[in-house]
């Protein structure tokens, strides 16, 4: 079989250029379908970095709708609910509506406590929970816009109106890779003494309660405790775990994700249509040197080794080639996309699909050639013109 | 397969009586779509040991068809076909691939070597399908390449080689597994003279010293005059006198 090998790798440079052109579409599809397969997880990274043992507290009519701040002690006071905190969604501009990111309004202490994956020097997080004008912001944010420590960063408010700015207090970076680094993080209270005096009805109102609960089992029956304490409230309450919250944002998106999803798999399809005709037309430009190993008997397993052999070693070495390239793809359309995806890595799960497309590919487009060669007679194949 | 070839140095000039090829009643007819297209009818012959025979005839005669049959490459339609006291027309596919292997040698008109082998490799192959050890394979490669006289071009590719050359390696590797029978389907039809003539005296050589039983299609009379025996076939019939073949 070691022959067979050695044979079906040298049939494989025949034609140089023929190769080389297939291989080349490999490729470029499987890089295309790890970078379409990279969109996909990027959008699902908000879920996949949440905490089991962190639940979400939100109005039981919309997102849109704030809860009283004073929901807070009440909700302590539940059995299993072993920390809280709260942020609000600010929406802020900077300079320019191009730059978008995610800017929240938090309780500094309690949720740097219930977030211990955004990890921060002690002297920077003293000094942010200090400072009430302070904000921090994920390594990726201040990388993107060069902000250093001491910065002043304006914010536009839109659903907050008005002019804001903040100190730039500290620098997080993330616990593990997905962890999202491209967070501007500001005092709920800064924000809530601002409406005080200038909105008041919308003052002492957060978007959502952020729960640490004691078991992650426990998280449904924690819910609905939470949720039953406001039954029949003006603003009644809607509890889920993190992931699901998370995952609610991207069930808005999920045609949009089916769409990529689709396109990847027919990327995978077409190169799979484009390396049969590569295979077909080597095994039928070689029928007369397949039925001269058939006359000197050689058996189907040698002939569909031999096919097989080629096809596999094509794709398979095309794959890996494509998995490789897609790592600097990836990472120069990470940079293109700045802070719009907080995580934006080639997975392993990814580089296992790529792999598997590859193996697929080879086998596919080996077997009809393959049946073809077998299944004809030699005496017919003798009498081809190769 | 486990059968080793023998080893050909121990060869001399021989000539047997025993029957190697015996066919009663043969015929061969096609399809094409619902029409029967004949192209043999009712052969009888017999071919012993150590003979060699020159099938002739004009194209779509049937000579080619007939030598493929005897070769184990196409079924007959009905009749009988012994080689070697098998009916071979009665071997499933993978015994008769397995036969092949063992008792056939090929030569083809257009040598049909694997251009990305050498000429080592191009004779190696049949070996592949035995129990010979690497080294076993190369002393019996050595041994053929040293017989057609091409010792010294084993690493050529066939691209590197002549004609005459590359049917002497084709000759190389139907005359490695030592079988009884060789068929050769037009082996200098794309040969000029002077390697035409090479080839045919090698040919002959291995017939008369080492007893190999040769049969030949050709349309090239000076090769068929190598022969013992010639035999016409017209139409899918032979035509001529069978007794010709003693």
């Amino acid at each position: 079989m070691l022959f067979f090998l050695r044979l079906a790798l040298r049939n494989l440079f025949r034609h140089k250029l023929r190769t080389s052109l297939t291989a080349l579409g490999i490729v470029i599809a499987i890089v295309a379908f790890a970078l379409l397969r990279t969109v996909v997880d990027a959008w699902y990274a908000g879920a996949e970095a949440t905490s089991a043992n962190r639940l979400i507290t939100r109005n039981a009519i919309s997102l849109i709708f704030p809860l009283p701040i004073s929901y807070a002690n009440r909700i302590r006071q539940i059995d299993g609910i072993t920390g809280l905190s709260y942020s609000n969604w600010f929406g802020g501009v900077y300079i320019d509506e191009r730059n978008f990111f995610p800017q929240f309004a938090i309780e500094p202490k309690s949720y740097l406590e219930l977030y211990p994956e955004f990890i921060l020097s002690e002297t920077e997080k003293t000094a942010f929970i200090k400072d009430r004008k302070g904000a921090i912001a994920g390594r990726k944010l201040a990388e993107e816009y060069g902000w250093k420590i001491g910065d002043v960063i304006p914010l536009r408010g839109t659903i907050y109106s008005g002019s804001w700015s903040f100190v730039l207090r500290g620098i997080y970076r993330g616990a593990e890779r997905k962890t999202d680094e491209t967070l501007f993080l500001f005092h709920w209270d800064n924000l809530n003494e601002t409406l005080k005096k200038t909105d008041p009805s919308r003052a002492e109102r957060v978007g959502v309660f952020v729960l640490r609960i004691d078991r992650g089992g426990r998280a449904a029956e924690l819910s609905d405790a939470v949720d039953r304490l406001f039954e029949n409230s003006l603003a009644e309450t809607l509890t889920e775990t993190e992931e699901a919250f998370q995952l609610g944002f991207v069930a808005m998106t999920e045609a949009i994700l089916v769409a990529i999803k689709i396109v990847s798999f027919v990327v995978i399809a077409i190169i799979m249509a484009v390396m049969a005709n590569t295979m077909a037309m080597s095994t039928r430009e070689r029928r007369r040197e397949y039925a001269t190993l058939k006359a000197v008997g050689f058996g189907s397993r040698y002939l569909l080794a031999l096919i097989l052999g080629e096809s596999l070693a094509l794709s398979i070495g095309s794959g890996i080639l494509g998995i490789l390239a897609a790592f600097p793809a990836a990472g120069i359309l990470a940079a293109k996309f700045g802070t719009l995806f907080p995580v934006f890595e080639i997975s392993s799960r990814t580089i296992q699909f790529g792999l598997f497309a590859s193996c697929l590919i080879g086998l596919t487009a080996a077997v009809f050639p393959a049946w073809r060669v077998i299944t004809f007679p030699v005496s017919e194949g003798l009498r081809s013109i190769g | 397969m486990s059968a080793k070839p023998k080893d050909l140095r121990a060869a001399g000039p021989v000539r047997y009586m025993n029957p190697i090829v015996e066919i009663e009643n043969l015929t061969k007819h096609y399809w094409k779509g619902d029409q029967i297209v004949p192209v043999l009818a009712d052969i009888n012959l017999v071919i012993r040991e150590g003979d060699f025979l020159a099938l002739m005839g004009p194209s779509g005669s049937g000579k080619s068809t007939l030598l493929n049959l005897i070769a184990g490459l196409d079924r007959p339609t009905g009749g009988v076909l012994r080689v070697g006291g098998i009916n071979i027309a009665e071997l499933p596919e993978s015994s008769l691939t397995d036969w092949r292997s063992e008792h056939v040698g090929f030569i083809f008109q257009f040598y049909n070597l694997m251009p990305v082998l050498t000429a080592f490799e191009n004779v190696e192959l049949p070996l592949l399908l035995t129990g010979l050890s690497k080294r076993e394979r190369r002393e019996h490669v050595e041994l053929v390449l040293e017989l057609v006289g091409l010792t010294d071009r084993m690493d050529h590719y066939p691209s590197q080689l002549s004609g005459g050359q590359q049917q002497r390696v084709a000759i190389a590797r139907a005359l490695v597994v030592d079988p009884a029978l060789i068929v050769a389907d037009e082996p200098t039809g794309d040969l000029d003279r002077v390697s035409a003539e090479e080839v045919l005296e090698l040919m002959e050589h291995l017939n008369l010293n080492l007893g190999k039983t040769i049969i030949m299609v050709t349309h090239d009379q000076r090769a068929a005059a190598k022969a013992h025996a010639i035999r016409h076939l017209d139409k899918g019939v032979l035509t001529d006198d069978p007794s010709g073949t003693d």
